[in-house]
Formats: structure tokens, C-alpha cells, sequence
């Protein structure tokens, strides 16, 4: 870990000034905001982030949850997962939401860990998180990718690109791109609000720049639209053991279905993919279509479709094709 | 269970032995107030943190620690060449063992990633980890050999460990044949305590506060590779966070701050932190091992070889002995064990957790369960079938064997009967289940100890030894035996242990220390006795003036004419001070067993039988362990609660080993990719199984007078093997290489599951 300043922010506006000031939002940012810390102080003791300036948002508020008069759910966001998890609201009209923040790190991380932040979250990636490996695109643009060639199991098998295989390690994040929320970010330029669905970037040539963040742009909200009228929706996370460890593959499903028949179909998978991964091809072939086991495998199948394994994880995709069937299956029971 | 005779009263002093007594030093640990060693501060203290090469095989061209020198706070940086003397421990030495043998610096290459390179002490141990990072090291980089196969071992070269009979000529003609190869993980330990040192010299002596399972080693291993005499190293550890095997010996790290103490005259503190407890404190290696059984249609066995090679460093020889319980285990007139060590640009390897027997039995009970199935037989009659009468591979006795009780008892418990042999065949709701079993054993024996017993004139006694509790229950065992032996009240004796000035006392591995202190207790409590009672004799104004010693009785803490009742007695510290004194001490000691001629005559060891139900969820690939049934014949329980908590542990390991634990080498430059406590995975609360833990309580009077050998181990030794056949019974998957992973299930899963014929 370097030597770096603290500054305290007091309002959103005051914490984006002082961002503003960074060439960069991505890999290597000069400023970093900390929330709960969890990501990004693992990564400055590792060296991986090195910020000469820390800004504090942690005094910010935007620490609520609100009904929005038009229906929509606005989430602050320095909301804790816990805190998050356990909203009456989410519960009961967003269980993918709940689940997948109770499905992901340990009890102790969710009490820290933010809304904000958890967007946010960086890969696992053992070649990112260690200078022991000079090679990483991520890390260090141009590099070369250590874990194409390396030990690769828990690497991703969509959106991966020659440069970069690192999966996006989020649970929550998945489930948000599976309830259609959308990001609001105070900027230098004022406010703006995109679709989770547009805010991630596949690596393609540039894996060190992960989504559209600008320097000084601070995410404030997350708002998620009205529950749809009798949708249901579930969480399912597949891993090696029962509890704190990382997606080998999950399925966030969102379902209307009526008389027997998908109305409308949301799907996003996690632990597969370089992003919070939506399948709009999934999605396809679940509507319209019956309720029926070979409709929810073939929509696995096209989800996983394009499909790139490398040396340890080609079991990943029919991992990921059964864990959203049996999602699938649950979620219409 | 077994009857004992002649049983304590329910509640006199001596039915505290057996019972179940809560840690005296519970209390401490549950309040925080507890002293590990890390925690130990001094005026003038600094830090050290190590530079770690960054590759596994190679030299240092260069090693710049220009810019790190200048930094705030660095007070040295040490190097090849930059460092004081230190030596290489004694080869061979009997009490100062150590596995990586090289001092660190010893010389400018490198045969391990994160082999230190340098270390940064400066006055704060930020600054030191900042410099540590500012340091560059210019490497001339070979590339190194981590292989995966061991193929290299299994030359005629192997080392002949056991040997009887003909295998060759028997296994060609066996009726029946299994010849399996089977291959088990390098692990890392991982407690949560990381290993440290805190190191003092006051210009002559060293007090080193160390994380150790070995005290008296630690203090005879240290004195030789830091040159000074013995007598000048002290060893203090109150309180270990456990240690699996990987506290044993001494690590470079304890060097390093040793060195830097006496060099800099100042104290000095190092932590190993979670990366480095993946490189340079050890490791159970990998091993690949044969097993080769013959058997008759009837189920007896004709022959057994097991042959097997583990992964050393490239700078010493430590040898997985996966052949431990392989030659007395099972009845066969024909039996070969050999043994290869093979060098890996990795860190040197050492003891966890029931090394050999562990990984060995994973093997040997798997092949066990593969050819019951080929024989169409049930498992347990299968072992119940070869139950030996004597210790075959040395004609001697057992001294206390209930293999086949083990295996009864388990399988009533478990509910064996309702086993169907078919894979796949049962099922619990919308899950498969698979029931599998496995067979344990581990050595058991005594360790050297002398204890010393004081009886203070405040109605007191304080017990010393120079061995340790790692986090076991090793407190509470020397305060029951001075309680029953005394009398006196847990809460008035004060057990000391922890500190090389006292009474040398066992290390803490292979499951010895509690079958090795207790003889040296007791005996040390009959000595203070006797002194106690002497003292009374002499006494005046008591109510036997004039009596003779023995003509006295020691009572429950009070001294008294054998033909009088104890209440008539006078208590012991009330004489004390009569008499002016401040204790009446008496010394005890025992003797190893694997040195006394009287005890070589029998074969020590321990048993149990390991039943395992795991749930299989072919849907999704999901396996988990659901329940556990151990029954452990382990001698006489000398503390049922810890007792019970370590095989408990050890079931919950067992899953670990079974199911999740593989620290990962990058194969192109040998460094380890899932080095800390996220990407190692070990089992959660949440993976735990139901754990049904049932002692069979037989006293090995042959070892000790209370008849009690360890329990540290022995419990993990059948808990993968019984997981991997439960998992083929379950989905028809023979698991030969550990950890059981999602992928090899999920894969094999689309074959039709059929059985072996």
C-alpha cells in the first residue's frame, strides 16, 4: 500500500469535485471514493489500485430505501447489502434482489458492503489481484492476460474477449440486470441515468475500463421499475461449497407467467460472464412459450450458446444451463 | 460401552477423569484476554516484514534496496551476504528438528515461490511492509518444475517400507484384483492464527515468544541455527490458534526475527501474513498413490501393495507416509509398502493433521470399497472379514484393538442395514443418497515428560510443564488429574505450561500429548504427596503428633490418620504454614514408549469406523455432506467435551479435504493462485454435517495407568475416503483423485450410472 490522502466528503456534489480531479474512473484511478471498503482496500493492500487521493462518501446520506410515488424502488447508494437484503419491500416484490445479496460474501462484508460499491465490485481474478503475475490486461493495459493459459476454472465463458477472461463477481449486480434498474449518476455535467444493461463494458481490447464511469461521476441511486403484476422471481447461485465463496455459475430469473404460458421472461447470469450477464436470447425463448422443461432447457442452450470455455472451466456452461433450468423450474412451480 | 471396574464415586475428586469438564481456560479465550504470542509488545519494539521471490526457481542478479533504505522508519534490510551468521540445524538431531533445514539467505538462489529474499525491519509495521515493497529484486529466472504427476517416483528405486510374503506372485494369481491409482492434493494449513515471532535479546539471552506445537524443540532448533548456547533461548507460548501439523517445526521466519533482535538490540516483531502462510510454513504435499489388492471370491484378502510418492521441496527430503497404517491395518499373508519422495520447485512440505495415515487411507479404504464392490459384498463385512489378530507386519499383540466393535457399532448407528447396494438407489425427497464407510487408524504412543506439582501453603497447587496446549484441551487435562489426584478445586489450580524454564514436556503432534503427560501428573502428585505428608508427620498442634508418614492419608485436600475419617483432617495448607513453607513440591516424569524395551513389545494404535451420507442433487451438480457417524476407539476418554470437539473438528476438516481444499500452483512459474482464505476453500458452518461422535472408552492400561492414548488426529483419517465411496454409491462416480469436484461429477454424470462388475 502507498502513502495517500483521506478527504472527507460532505455532499454528493463536493465528493464528485473532488473525483473530477482523476484522469481516469477506471483501472489506476488517481481518486477513489470508499464506501465499505471491501473491494477496494483489499486492492491497495495488494497494490492493485494505488489512488493518491481516498474520498470518503460514507457521510453522504443517500442511505435510504423509498417507494417512489410512480411505483419505482429508489435505493441510495450507500445502502448496506444487510440493510438492502432485509427491506420489507424488497422482500416481498424483488426476492431475486434479496436472495442474491444473501447468497453472496459472509454476513460480516454485507454489513459493509454498499449498493454504490457493489456495482462496483472488482474481479476475483487471481492474475488481477497478484503482482506476482506482470501480465494482466486489467492491471496493467497491453500486458498480456495470465489467466488465458493459466489456472482458469473460475473465469468466465462469456463476453471474454483474447485480452481478458475475468469474470464480473457481483450476485447483486446480476439480479439487478434481471429487474431492469437503472443507475443514477451526479456527474460534473449534473445528473444522468442509464440502464444497468448499458452501464457495464465488455473487455473486448480494453479490459481495464469496465463500465461508463467518468472521473468525478459518483453513483447516487439505483431505482428498480414497479414489480410487474404477478411476476416472480428467484435467485439460484452454484458454487463448491454452501456459503462464502464466489459464483461458479447463478441464474437470476424474473417470470410473468399466465395460464400456463412465460408473458415475459427476464434472465441474467452470474459467475459465467466478463459482466453481470443478461441473456436476451434466453429471454426470446422463454416468451410466449409453455411452462415445460424442454422450453426452459432450450433457452439455457441459447443463453449459453456462444459459449467460450478455456482449459478448466468448459463444465461452466452446462453448470450454468442447469442452474437456470432448475431457476427456471423453481420460479414457475 | 465398556465397563470399567471398580468406578469412581459419582462426584469424588478422582471421577473428574473421564467426565466432561469444561476448558479451565475457556474463559480467557471467550473474553479476548487470552495472550497469543503476536500479541506480545516491548518498549522499543520493530517490525519485520520478508521480501518474497517472486519466482520459483532461479538466482537474484540484483537486489536494489536503494530506495527502500531511504524510506521513514526503516531501521535494516537484510539479504544474502547483508545478514548475520546463522547456522543449519544438526542433521538428524533428535530433539531439534527441522524441516526446511537451509537458514534463510543461506545462498542467492531460489528454490520456491515466496522464498524470502530480504527482510524490512523498521520501527512501525506499515513502514516496514511499504519498504518490503519498495525493495527490487532483479531475477535470473529458470523455469521450475511443479508437475502435477509423480509418475517420476515410482522407479525400483522406491524405498521398501513393509514388506511380507510373495504380492507379485499373489496378486497375478488373485481371483479378485483391484489396482487402483489414487491421488490426493497439496493442502495448506490454514489456521487462523497466522505464525509469528516476537523476538527479545537483552545481550546474552533471547526470549522468543514463538507460535509452536514444540517449545522444547523450538528452543533446541533455534539455539543451533542461531549459534548460541541452548540455555541462552528462551521459549514462551501461552495460547496457540491452532496449528494442524504446520507449528511443528521451526519456520525461517522465527530466524529472521531472532537474528534481527540480537543484531539490532532491540525487539522484534514478525507476522507471516496469509500469502506467506502458503509458501514458507509448509504444507501436506501432493501424493500419488497404487494400491493393489487380491482377494479370494470369499472375501479374504491375498495380498495388499501400496506404493505411493509425494512432492518434496527441492532443499529437503520430507516424505508423505501415506504406508503408515497399511502394514497392521488388514490380515493379508502377502503385503508390499515402498516409498518415493520427488523433488517440486515448492516450499519444503511438513506434518498436517494425521500426515501419511490420512492420505494413505484414502486411498487404501477407496480401493477397499472398489473391491467390495467386486466382490458383490457389503464394505463393513468386508473389513470385519480381514480383521487381524496380531500386528501381521511385526507378529507382536495389539495392545487394544476394537476395529470390529468400531465397525458394528457405526453401522448400527448409522443405520447400515437399510443400505441398498445399487448406485442410486436411495433417495430422500427430491435427492440422491450415497452411504459410504472407511476404516481409521493412527499411531499411539508416549512422549518423554517431567511435570513438577506444588502444593502452595494458600490451600493451592500449581502444575508445571514444558509442553503446550495448542488450542486442544491440554490445560484442562493436567487441572483434572491434579484434581484427582488431590482434591483440590479446578478453579485453585493453576496450571503452567507454555515456557522452555519449566519441566520439558511433549510437543504437541501425532496425537501423544495427552497419554504421554498424564503418568508425569500423577506421578508428580504422588511425590508432592508423599513430601506433603512427611511435612505433616514432623508437624506439631495437629491431631496426629507423632505419627508416622505412612500412617497419614492425603484426602481431598486434607491430611489425616488412614484409621481416621478425612474430616478429621487438617487441611494441607494450614500445615504449610505451621511449618513455614511454601509448598510441598514433588516431581514426576515418564518415558517415551517408542524407547522403553517394556513397552515395544505391543503394537500402539487407534481405531474407528467413519460412516458418511452425502445428498446428491443431479439437477444442479450439487453435493453435500449430510450427515457423519464416528465411532473412535481411542483408549480411555480422559475429557469427553474437547475429546468430542476434536473429532467434530476433524469431521468438519475431513469435508474440507474431501470436498473443497487444493491450493493451486500456476504451472508456468510456480506460484500459488488461490493464496488466501477467499479462493482456498474450506468448509463452512453452512457445509457442515450432521457429526454423531461415540467413544468405545477402552483403557490401554499397556500404555498408561489410565489407559488413554490421543484423539487429535485419528478423526479425520476415514472422512474423505467415506465421503468418496458414499459419492460412487450416490452417482455411480468413482472419485480417485481429491477434492471431489463439481466438474468430475457433472461430467461423468452423463454416462448411465451402472455398477462395477
Amino acid at each position: 500500500m502507498i502513502d495517500f490522502a483521506l478527504t472527507r466528503a460532505y455532499n454528493p456534489a463536493h465528493a464528485s469535485q473532488l473525483a473530477s480531479k482523476a484522469e481516469t474512473a477506471q483501472q489506476g484511478a488517481q481518486v477513489r471514493y470508499v464506501a465499505g471498503g471491501t473491494t477496494l482496500i483489499d486492492l491497495m493492500k495488494l497494490d492493485v489500485e494505488t489512488p493518491q487521493r481516498v474520498v470518503d462518501i460514507n457521510r453522504l446520506g443517500l442511505a435510504g430505501t423509498e417507494k417512489q410515488p410512480d411505483g419505482t424502488l429508489r435505493i441510495g447508494a450507500m445502502v448496506r447489502n444487510a440493510d438492502l437484503a432485509h427491506d420489507s419491500v424488497v422482500m416481498q416484490d424483488y426476492p431475486v434482489l434479496s436472495q442474491a445479496l444473501l447468497s453472496g460474501a459472509s454476513a460480516q462484508l454485507r454489513n459493509m458492503a454498499t449498493t454504490g460499491g457493489n456495482l462496483l465490485q472488482r474481479t476475483r481474478c487471481s492474475y488481477f489481484r497478484d503482482l506476482t503475475f506482470p501480465e494482466c490486461n486489467k492491471r496493467t493495459p497491453g500486458s498480456g492476460c495470465s489467466a488465458i493459459g493459466g489456472h482458469n476454472r473460475t473465469h468466465a465463458i462469456l463476453g471474454g474477449s483474447e485480452h481478458c477472461i475475468a469474470t464480473h463477481p457481483s450476485d447483486m449486480a446480476v439480479a439487478m440486470m434481471a429487474l431492469d434498474a437503472r443507475i443514477h449518476i451526479l456527474g460534473v455535467q449534473g445528473e444522468r441515468d442509464v440502464p444497468i444493461s448499458e452501464f457495464y463494458l465488455l473487455p473486448g481490447s480494453t479490459p481495464h475500463l469496465e463500465n461508463i464511469l467518468k472521473p468525478g461521476d459518483l453513483i447516487t441511486y439505483v431505482t428498480l421499475p414497479a414489480p410487474a403484476p404477478g411476476a416472480r422471481s428467484v435467485y439460484l447461485k452454484l458454487r463448491d461449497r454452501a456459503s462464502y465463496e464466489f459464483a461458479l455459475a447463478s441464474a437470476a430469473v424474473v417470470i410473468q407467467a399466465e395460464g400456463g404460458h412465460i408473458r415475459r421472461a427476464r434472465v441474467a447470469l452470474g459467475g459465467v460472464g466478463t459482466r453481470p450477464w443478461r441473456s436476451p436470447e434466453a429471454e426470446q425463448a422463454l416468451t410466449g412459450k409453455p411452462v415445460s422443461e424442454p422450453v426452459f432447457r432450450a433457452a439455457a442452450d441459447a443463453a449459453l450458446r456462444h459459449a467460450q470455455p478455456h482449459r478448466d472451466n468448459a463444465f461452466k456452461a452446462e453448470l450454468a444451463k442447469r442452474c437456470l433450468v432448475r431457476a427456471l423450474t423453481t420460479v414457475t412451480a | 460401552m465398556a465397563t470399567v471396574t471398580n468406578p469412581p464415586a459419582a462426584g469424588s475428586p478422582a471421577s473428574i477423569i473421564g467426565a466432561s469438564v469444561p476448558r479451565v481456560d475457556g474463559p480467557l479465550k471467550t473474553t479476548g484476554t487470552a495472550k497469543y504470542s503476536s500479541d506480545y509488545n516491548f518498549p522499543n519494539l520493530a517490525y519485520a516484514v520478508p521480501v518474497c521471490s517472486t519466482i520459483s526457481k532461479g538466482k537474484i542478479r540484483h537486489l536494489d534496496t536503494t530506495a527502500a533504505e531511504k524510506m521513514r522508519g526503516v531501521l535494516r534490510i537484510y539479504s544474502n551476504g547483508k545478514v548475520p551468521r546463522l547456522y543449519r540445524p544438526i542433521p538428524d538431531s533428535r530433539d531439534a528438528h527441522v524441516d526446511e533445514q537451509r537458514p534463510p539467505f543461506e545462498d542467492e538462489k531460489i528454490y520456491y515461490s515466496g522464498q524470502y529474499v530480504a527482510v524490512v525491519v523498521a520501527e512501525t509495521a506499515e513502514q516496514a511492509r511499504a519498504a518490503a515493497h519498495a525493495v527490487k529484486v532483479d531475477y535470473e529466472t529458470e523455469k521450475p518444475n511443479v508437475s502435477l504427476d509423480l509418475s517420476d517416483g515410482f522407479t525400483p528405486k522406491m524405498k521398501e517400507e513393509s514388506k511380507r510374503g510373495d504380492v507379485d506372485a499373489a496378486f497375478s494369481s488373485a481371483p479378485v484384483k483391484v489396482d487402483e491409482t489414487y491421488v490426493t492434493p497439496i493442502e495448506t494449513h490454514n489456521p487462523i492464527e497466522l505464525h509469528a515471532s516476537v523476538a527479545t535479546w537483552d545481550g546474552r539471552r533471547y526470549v522468543l515468544y514463538e507460535t509452536t506445537q514444540s517449545l522444547m524443540n523450538h528452543q533446541a532448533a533455534m539455539a543451533q541455527m542461531l549459534g548460541v548456547p541452548r540455555e541462552d533461548v528462551q521459549v514462551v507460548m501461552k495460547f496457540l490458534g491452532s496449528g494442524f501439523g504446520g507449528k511443528l517445526w521451526p519456520w525461517p521466519h522465527a530466524v529472521l526475527a531472532a537474528s534481527a533482535a540480537r543484531d539490532l538490540n532491540r525487539p522484534v516483531k514478525l507476522v507471516v501474513d496469509r500469502h506467506m502462510m502458503f509458501t514458507n510454513v509448509g504444507h501436506r504435499p501432493r501424493t500419488q498413490q497404487r494400491v493393489r489388492l487380491g482377494a479370494m471370491p470369499d472375501g479374504k484378502l491375498t495380498c495388499l501393495e501400496h506404493g505411493y510418492a509425494s512432492d518434496s521441496s527441492m532443499l529437503d527430503d520430507v516424505g508423505e507416509n501415506c504406508g503408515e497404517a497399511t502394514p497392521y491395518l488388514y490380515s493379508t499373508p502377502n503385503l508390499r509398502v515402498r516409498s518415493a519422495v520427488v523433488d517440486r520447485n515448492l516450499g519444503t512440505p511438513t506434518a498436517m493433521r494425521g500426515p501419511g495415515a490420512v492420505p494413505g487411507l484414502f486411498a487404501l479404504e477407496s480401493a477397499m470399497d472398489e473391491l467390495a464392490i467386486k466382490l458383490k459384498m457389503d464394505s463393513v463385512q468386508l473389513r470385519l472379514l480381514n480383521e487381524p489378530a496380531m500386528d501381521e507386519s511385526n507378529g507382536k499383540p495389539f495392545s487394544s484393538r476394537h476395529m470390529k466393535e468400531c465397525l458394528t457399532t457405526g453401522a448400527e448407528k448409522f443405520g447400515w442395514a437399510k443400505r441398498t447396494p445399487e448406485v442410486g438407489s436411495m433417495r430422500s425427497g427430491d435427492l440422491t443418497l450415497g452411504w459410504g464407510v472407511a476404516a481409521c487408524s493412527w499411531v499411539a504412543g508416549t512422549l518423554d515428560c517431567k511435570a513438577t506439582l506444588s502444593l502452595n501453603d494458600d490451600g493451592s497447587a500449581r502444575i508445571a510443564c514444558a509442553t503446550q496446549d495448542i488450542g486442544t484441551g491440554t490445560y484442562t487435562i493436567f487441572a483434572q488429574v491434579v484434581h484427582a489426584k488431590t482434591g483440590i478445586p479446578l478453579d485453585r489450580i493453576d496450571v503452567v505450561l507454555g515456557n522452555t524454564s519449566l519441566p520439558p514436556g511433549p510437543l504437541s503432534g501425532g496425537s501423544l500429548v495427552t497419554g504421554s503427560v498424564l503418568p508425569a501428573i500423577s506421578r508428580a502428585a504422588d511425590a508432592a504427596i508423599a513430601q506433603m505428608l512427611a511435612i505433616a508427620a514432623a508437624a506439631n498442634d495437629v491431631p496426629f503428633e507423632h505419627h508416622k508418614p505412612e500412617e497419614l492419608a492425603f484426602t481431598e485436600g486434607r491430611v489425616h490418620l488412614k484409621s481416621e475419617p478425612a474430616s478429621s483432617g487438617v487441611p494441607f495448607g494450614v500445615i504449610l504454614k505451621k511449618a513455614n513453607l511454601r509448598s510441598a513440591d514433588g516431581d514426576g516424569s515418564s518415558a517415551s514408549s517408542f524407547t522403553d524395551p517394556a513397552m515395544s513389545k505391543y503394537s500402539f494404535h487407534s481405531y474407528g469406523a467413519q460412516f458418511a451420507e452425502v445428498e446428491w442433487d443431479a439437477g444442479i451438480a450439487r453435493l453435500r455432506v449430510s450427515r457423519v457417524v464416528s465411532v473412535i476407539d481411542v483408549g480411555k476418554i480422559i475429557n469427553q467435551k474437547p475429546a468430542r470437539n476434536q473429532v467434530e473438528g476433524a469431521v468438519v476438516m475431513g469435508v474440507g479435504m474431501g470436498l473443497f481444499e487444493e491450493t493451486i500452483y500456476d504451472q508456468r512459474n510456480g506460484h500459488p493462485v488461490n493464496n488466501n482464505l477467499a479462493d482456498y476453500i474450506m468448509t463452512t458452518s453452512a457445509d457442515c454435517p450432521e457429526i454423531d461422535v461415540i467413544f468405545l472408552d477402552y483403557p490401554d492400561k499397556a500404555l498408561n495407568e489410565y489407559g488413554a492414548r490421543g484423539v487429535g488426529e485419528i478423526g479425520l483419517a476415514g472422512i474423505a475416503p467415506a465421503i468418496a465411496n458414499a459419492v460412487y454409491h450416490a452417482t455411480g462416480v468413482r472419485v480417485r483423485e481429491l477434492p471431489i469436484r463439481i466438474e468430475t461429477l457433472l461430467n461423468a454424470e452423463k454416462r448411465p450410472p451402472t455398477r462395477q462388475a
